[in-house]
C-alpha cells in the first residue's frame, strides 16, 4: 500500500501538485489519470523518487519516502519496478540480458538459476522467442513487454507504469493492459498506472484518481466513473463525439429497460 | 553571471563525482563494463593514433630535413627533433586533443541518449548507482589505454621518421638513428605518460558529465556532444600549460 499525505510540488512560481493524499491499495491497479499537464508525471515521479515533493508525505507501507537516508531509498527501489512510457530497454543488451539486468545486480543466485527466472518472466509475457533479439528488432508492443518482463524479474512488491499504451494500437493495448492486472493479482503487487486512455480506465482501473490542475479532483473506481457527476471529470470522459454518443446510447437505453420494467 | 554558471557547474561536476567514485554494486558486472571500455574506448582507437602519428612523425622529419636543415645544423637533427616532439608533446598533448574528439563525442552522446531515452533513469529506479555503473568503467578504461596509445604513438611517429629514409630516401637511416638515440631522456617519455593519463580523465570525467546531464531532446544530445568535446580540449590545453611547467 501506497500512501500519499498533503503533497504539494512547484517548479518556480508555478505551483504543480496542490495538496494531494490518497492511497493505492495493494492488489489492485490504481489508475492515475488527467489531462496532459495536469501533474500525472510530477506526481508518478514523486511517488518513485525521481523528484522530492516540496511538502507531504508518501509512505510505502509504513516507511516514509521523503525522510528516508539515500541507502535506504535504494534499499526501497529494489522493491519497484517501473514500466517506462518509451520502454527504456537497454539498446546495447539483449531482450534476454535486459530482464536479467536487475537479476545480475542484485540477485546472489547462480548464473542458472537467474537465466531461468528471466526465462521465466519472458515466457509469462509471450517473448520467450525474442529472448536473443535486441530491443530494436522489436515492436512497440514487444518492447512494452520485454520491459514489463524486466520490471517484474526482482519480483517486486510495488508496480509503476507510466502510459504503458502510449503508441500503441487499441488491440495491443488491451494485452498489455490485461498483462498488467493479472501480474498485480499473481504477486498482490501494488500497482501504479499513469494513463490518459480510457480503454485502460475502463478496463483495469479498479482505483481512480483523477487530477485536474493539480488538484485531486475526484476518485472511485471503474464501475462509479460513468455515473460522476463531476463536470471535470465528465469533461475529460467524454471529450470525444464518439464516446459522447455512446453515453447518450447508454442512457437511452437504459431510460428504455426503466419505461419496460415500470410497465 | 557567467563565473556563476562556471561555478554552479563546477558544483554539479564535483557532486556527479563523488557520485561516480564508489564502491560498484556489483563488482562482476563492473568488471564486464570495464573490459567493454577498454576495447570501445582504447583498442577501437588505436587505428586512428598509429596512422596520425605515423603521418606526423614522417612530416615532421621531411620538415626538418628538407625546410629547417642548413650547413651549420648537424645531420641527426631531424631525428632528434621527432624524437622529442613526439615524447614531449605529439604523443601526449595533440594525441588527446585529437582522442577528446572521438571518445569525448563517443561518451557524451551515449549518456546522453541514454539519459533521453529515460535508460538512466531506468537503472535509478532499479536503485543502482547509475553514475558510478554508467561512468567509472568509462574513466578508469580510458586511464588505462591511455598510456598504450602514447607509447604506441611515439613508436609510429618514429617508424613514420624512418619511412621517410627507407621509403622517401630524405637522410638516411644512420643519420636518423644518430638523431634518435642522441640525449636522450628516460624522464621524457613519463612526462607524456603522465600528462595523457591526467588528459584521459579530463576527458572521460568531463565528456560524461555532459552526456550525463542532458535535458531535452536530440538537438540536447548534440549540443552536449560538442561542448563536451570544446570544454575537454580547453581544459587539456590549460592543464598542458600547468603539467609541462610542473613536470619539467
Amino acid at each position: 500500500m501506497i500512501t500519499l499525505q498533503h503533497i504539494k510540488k512547484a517548479f518556480g512560481d508555478k505551483q504543480v501538485l496542490k495538496d494531494i493524499s490518497t492511497v493505492f491499495e495493494s492488489g489492485k491497479t490504481n489508475l492515475i489519470i488527467g489531462r496532459s499537464g495536469s501533474g500525472k508525471t510530477v506526481l508518478m515521479n514523486c511517488i518513485v523518487g525521481l523528484l522530492q515533493p516540496d511538502e507531504g508525505e508518501i509512505l510505502y507501507d509504513a516507511e516514509n519516502v521523503v525522510t528516508m537516508t539515500k541507502y535506504e531509498r535504494t534499499l526501497l527501489r529494489r522493491r519497484m519496478g517501473m514500466l517506462f512510457q518509451g520502454s527504456a530497454l537497454f539498446d546495447s543488451m539483449t531482450v534476454l540480458e535486459n530482464v536479467m539486468f536487475p537479476l545480475d545486480m542484485f540477485s546472489n543466485d547462480s548464473y542458472k538459476e537467474r537465466k531461468r527466472r528471466a526465462m521465466f518472466c519472458l515466457d509469462r509475457v509471450n517473448l520467450g522467442e525474442a529472448a536473443d533479439k535486441l530491443p530494436e528488432e522489436l515492436s512497440g508492443g514487444m518492447q512494452k513487454r520485454a520491459a514489463i518482463a524486466r520490471a517484474i524479474s526482482m519480483q517486486p512488491q510495488y508496480l509503476f507504469c507510466d502510459e504503458p499504451n502510449s503508441g500503441l494500437d487499441p488491440k495491443t493495448s488491451l494485452v498489455i493492459d490485461k498483462l498488467i492486472f493479472e501480474l498485480t493479482k499473481e504477486n498482490n503487487m501494488t500497482t501504479i498506472v499513469n494513463t490518459h486512455d480510457m480503454n485502460s480506465v475502463m478496463g483495469i482501473g479498479e482505483n481512480i484518481l483523477f487530477l485536474s490542475e493539480g488538484y485531486k479532483e475526484w476518485q472511485g473506481c471503474n464501475a462509479e466513473i460513468m455515473d460522476s457527476k463531476n463536470q471535470k471529470l465528465n469533461d475529460f470522459i467524454f471529450a470525444s463525439d464518439f464516446s459522447k454518443r455512446l453515453k447518450a446510447a447508454n442512457e437511452e437505453n437504459i431510460e428504455l429497460k426503466d419505461g419496460i420494467n415500470n410497465q | 553571471m557567467v563565473v556563476n554558471k562556471w561555478l554552479v557547474a563546477f558544483g554539479s561536476y564535483l557532486q556527479m563525482l563523488g557520485r561516480v567514485f564508489r564502491r560498484p554494486d556489483r563488482m562482476r558486472m563492473f568488471g564486464r563494463r570495464y573490459l567493454n571500455e577498454l576495447y570501445q574506448l582504447g583498442i577501437d582507437s588505436v587505428g586512428i593514433v598509429l596512422l596520425i602519428s605515423l603521418f606526423i612523425g614522417a612530416v615532421i622529419c621531411i620538415q626538418f630535413k628538407m625546410n629547417i636543415q642548413s650547413s651549420w645544423m648537424p645531420l641527426w637533427v631531424p631525428g632528434y627533433a621527432t624524437r622529442e616532439i613526439m615524447l614531449l608533446e605529439f604523443s601526449s598533448s595533440i594525441m588527446c586533443l585529437i582522442l577528446s574528439g572521438k571518445v569525448g563525442s563517443n561518451i557524451a552522446s551515449e549518456l546522453g541518449t541514454m539519459r533521453v531515452t529515460q535508460q538512466i533513469d531506468a537503472l535509478e529506479i532499479m536503485g543502482v548507482n547509475s553514475a558510478n555503473y554508467l561512468i567509472l568503467p568509462k574513466i578508469l578504461g580510458l586511464i588505462t589505454m591511455i598510456p598504450i596509445l602514447v607509447i604506441f604513438s611515439v613508436v609510429a611517429g618514429i617508424l613514420g621518421a624512418y619511412a621517410t629514409a627507407y621509403i622517401g630516401h630524405i637522410g638516411t637511416v644512420a643519420e636518423l638513428t644518430q638523431g634518435m638515440q642522441y640525449d636522450f631522456h628516460q624522464w621524457f617519455f613519463w612526462m607524456g605518460v603522465i600528462k595523457a593519463v591526467f588528459f584521459a580523465f579530463i576527458i572521460s570525467s568531463v565528456s560524461s558529465y555532459y552526456g550525463y546531464n542532458v535535458k531535452g531532446g536530440a538537438v540536447e544530445v548534440g549540443k552536449s556532444s560538442t561542448n563536451a568535446v570544446v570544454s575537454s580540449s580547453i581544459l587539456i590545453l590549460f592543464s598542458d600549460t600547468f603539467l609541462t611547467q610542473l613536470l619539467s
